[in-house]
């Protein structure tokens, strides 16, 4: 057991630190004195600058070499991550296409999706959207109801809606999960498109928060017309090569969670500020239970990490770190708001933000409910709740579901 | 970066499951607790054979010269059976005069096992409390550490003060812990039969836990030149082992309690397929790995980076003790009104929980105590 570095790895960070320290003047200024606020211009200077840790090799780590990736292990990805960190220099723009929908187009695409698409999305010229999620189907995801239906001439005409997608309303393409069969069973009729965002049909609209911010978008699709290149891993093969994306939405969440700033370090300067709470017992008694278990997730990623670096398939850790993440974080909104008191919940507080965006995160990624079943039943080894959709055509399922309602 | 056990650690764990497994722990417990103390077997003999009494003592002496992370991984095979061995007081002790250089008569017998060690568990100051303290014997105030007398004609010291809830103190050959000497933290080692040490056992509500109330009368005394670092450590030290010992108990409390969520069938189903009981069983899983990986971070952090190992074992017995806790109430209601009764084994880890969390300090004194490292970290960012 050990934390430090390979000689290996310290080499690759020393490289990566080099780099850094010689172009972090060239990064763009996203916080503080000199700030960038135009949101036009962050999006138009983070390409840019994602572009350049491209070049560097600081993006797409663990891409093959083949797709201009550096061919390298998950440990250096999180090593490249804690540099740029460090540097305090912001990291790539398009974090969900480089870590998750790329690799799923790597592991499923034809020869010209891959020479076409993976290039121009390494280097931020064309920023990705994951088309996933829709209003009635999030944890049951194989459930979307967006429609693609195929015409004559086999080329595609597709509508419905999503939710929840980030990056859409500058992003280039989407990656879009559609049912392109009804008459089958749910998980089998579905296929995964390639969605030019300026299509004619597409209409990407923000989804305001809690917050007041809209972090998300609303992506609406009126019989948008698709080429028949744009089908990835084959008609009917849409649920397996969903998988593939959410497999490395779990790694990329799992290994970035520190990254969010949901950390005990934070939380104890909020609470050490404070010349009254820091001594008092009911104060350090939250603070000293939230960061405990905050503190074990650090470690967790560590876990995870090594894992993966031995080409195993990370444990039941990797998926509980987000309920303990999410839950130890509004309990310490809660209490970081107990001491501060109302100015904790002005606009412009940071915790305002946080205490706004944890309730909506809780579902992300899987409500902790559908979490928690998956935990118990694949890793406890616990009996699934009993269906009702199983070997069910999922034209059938949803007339079942209209007269039960 | 490699968080996993290596084959000699894995090696370890398998080692002491194997020894521990050849004695009926729980059904002895559960004699004990009617009456017949006789009924607790004497690990002593296996953890000698095992040579974990020297595990922390380093070869020159005897030992096998392992980190506390291995001692955690014994800790937590013995947890997992409820087994009352003597390496909770025995092993911290080592630790302290390991440290020390003028110890060295002691560790060749304490590495075989031949003689037994009982730690004095002493808090460390925190950043508001700037004073040692021990467990009292009764109340929320913490009591005061013993006090090394002024050297007598012949240059010995004594020491005078008391230490409450001892683990393994029945029984043990010498005594190690802090006093105060000038107002300074000291080492001292203390044998248990010398004039003026009073060892009363003690048992409270789980009879597998061997403790006294230590009494020291004028006792005569060794100062140890161990570091006043080493002395905190070992305070630490023993917050770790008591942790590790009881995730190893959430771990047999959550086995048998999934296996008989998916045997007991209710409303034609399998219990285990609720979402009710799925939920509160993920619920401990999820307190153990979270648990699982603060051992890691303190048994990387005695060796690897000192100055955090405060925070590391703090925060895994603050994790530990709560998981315990909810270990043994979930087992006890996934198993609905058997698991409330005195033939199953749920009470037995029920009362284990209750008590182990009320000693060396207790887990609130640990939750607390990793507020103050944070905190005073961030007074030095």
């Amino acid at each position: 057991m050990d934390l430090d570095d390979t000689p290996e790895q310290a080499a690759y960070r020393a490289q990566v630190r080099s780099w850094l320290d010689e172009h972090k003047s060239e990064a763009p200024v996203l916080q503080g004195p000199g700030a960038i606020e135009d949101e036009d211009e962050i999006i138009a200077v983070r390409r840019v600058w994602q572009g350049k840790l491209a070049e560097a090799g600081l993006a797409g780590v663990t891409w093959p070499k083949d797709y201009d990736g550096q061919g390298l292990g998950p440990i250096e990805q999180v090593i490249c991550n804690q540099e740029i960190s460090r540097a305090k220099v912001p990291g790539i723009l398009d974090a969900i296409g480089v870590g998750m929908l790329g690799p799923t187009i790597i592991a499923h695409g034809s020869e010209e999706q891959k020479s076409r698409y993976l290039g121009a999305m390494l280097h931020g010229d064309e920023v990705w959207c994951q088309l996933f999620s829709e209003p009635a189907a999030g944890s049951d995801l194989a459930a979307v109801q967006a429609r693609a239906r195929q015409q004559d001439d086999g080329s595609w005409r597709l509508s419905g809606q999503k939710v929840w997608t980030t990056n859409a309303q500058f992003a280039s393409y989407g990656l879009l999960l559609a049912r392109t069969d009804a008459d089958v069973p749910k998980h089998k009729g579905l296929t995964m498109f390639v969605v030019p965002m300026d299509a004619q049909g597409v209409t990407v609209r923000g989804l305001r928060q809690i917050s007041g911010e809209a972090e998300f978008n609303e992506v609406f699709f009126d019989d948008v017309a698709l080429d028949t290149s744009a089908v990835v891993g084959g008609v009917g093969n849409g649920w397996g090569t969903a998988l593939t994306t959410l497999m490395y939405e779990r790694v990329t969440i799992g290994l970035g969670s520190e990254g969010m700033g949901y950390n005990s370090t934070r939380f104890a300067a909020a609470i050490a500020a404070d010349e009254h709470a820091r001594r008092d017992p009911e104060v350090r008694h939250r603070l000293g239970e939230i960061s405990s278990e905050l503190l074990a997730v650090r470690f967790t990623g560590y876990r995870t990490l090594t894992a993966l670096s031995k080409g195993q398939v990370p444990g039941p850790e990797s998926g509980l770190a987000k309920v303990t993440i999410v839950s130890g974080a509004i309990k310490a909104g809660d209490l970081i708001s107990d001491v501060i008191g109302p100015d904790a919940l002005a606009e412009d507080s940071e915790w305002a933000y946080m205490i706004s965006f944890l309730p909506g995160l809780k579902s992300a990624g899987g409500t902790e409910e559908i979490l928690r079943n998956t935990i118990g039943e694949r890793v406890l080894g616990l009996p699934p709740e009993p269906r009702l959709d199983k070997g069910i055509p999922f034209s059938e399922l949803r007339s079942k579901e209209g007269a039960a309602a | 970066m490699n968080l996993s056990l290596s084959d000699e650690q894995v090696f370890l764990r398998e080692a002491a499951r194997g020894a521990l497994s050849r004695f009926k722990t729980l059904e002895a417990a559960r004699a004990a607790l009617d009456g017949d103390a006789s009924a607790m077997p004497d690990l002593w003999p296996t953890a000698c054979e095992a040579g974990w009494p020297g595990l922390l003592i380093d070869e020159a002496h005897g030992g096998a010269g392992l980190d506390a992370f291995d001692a955690m991984l014994v800790l937590g095979e013995c947890g997992r059976v409820l087994a009352g061995i003597g390496l909770l007081g025995h092993l911290p002790a080592t630790a302290i005069l390991s440290d020390a250089t003028n110890a060295a008569e002691y560790m060749a017998a304490l590495a075989t096992g031949e003689r037994r060690a009982a730690y004095l568990p002493a808090q460390p100051p925190s950043d508001i409390d700037e004073s040692w303290s021990a467990d009292p014997a009764s109340g929320l105030a913490r009591a005061p550490i013993p006090t090394v007398g002024a050297p007598g004609e012949d240059g010995r010291v004594s020491v005078t003060g008391s230490f409450a809830f001892v683990p393994d103190a029945p029984g043990a050959d010498v005594l190690v812990g802090t006093a105060l000497r000038d107002e300074e933290p000291v080492g001292i080692a203390v044998m248990a039969d010398a004039n003026g040490v009073q060892i009363e056992p003690v048992s409270r509500y789980d009879a597998t836990r061997s403790l006294g109330h230590v009494t020291l009368e004028n006792a005569p005394a060794v100062v140890l030149d161990a570091p006043e670092a080493s002395l905190a450590a070992a305070w630490y030290l023993a917050q770790a082992l008591i942790a590790a010992e009881s995730l190893g108990s959430v771990e047999t409390a959550l086995d048998v309690s999934v296996a008989y969520a998916k045997e007991r069938f209710t409303f034609g189903r399998a219990i285990g397929s609720y979402q009710a009981v799925k939920h509160s069983l993920t619920e401990v899983l999820r307190q153990l790995e979270n648990g699982r990986s603060l051992l890691y971070y303190a048994g990387w952090a005695r060796a690897g980076a000192p100055g955090e190992f405060a925070l590391a074992a703090s925060a895994v017995r603050s994790v530990g003790g709560r998981a315990l806790d909810e270990a043994a109430r979930t087992m006890i209601s996934v198993h609905g009104g058997i698991g409330a009764t005195w033939e199953h084994d749920a009470p037995l880890y029920f009362r284990r929980a209750q008590l182990s969390r009320r000693l060396l300090g207790g887990t609130a004194q640990a939750t607390d105590r990793v507020a103050g490292e944070l905190i005073a970290q961030a007074d030095a960012a």
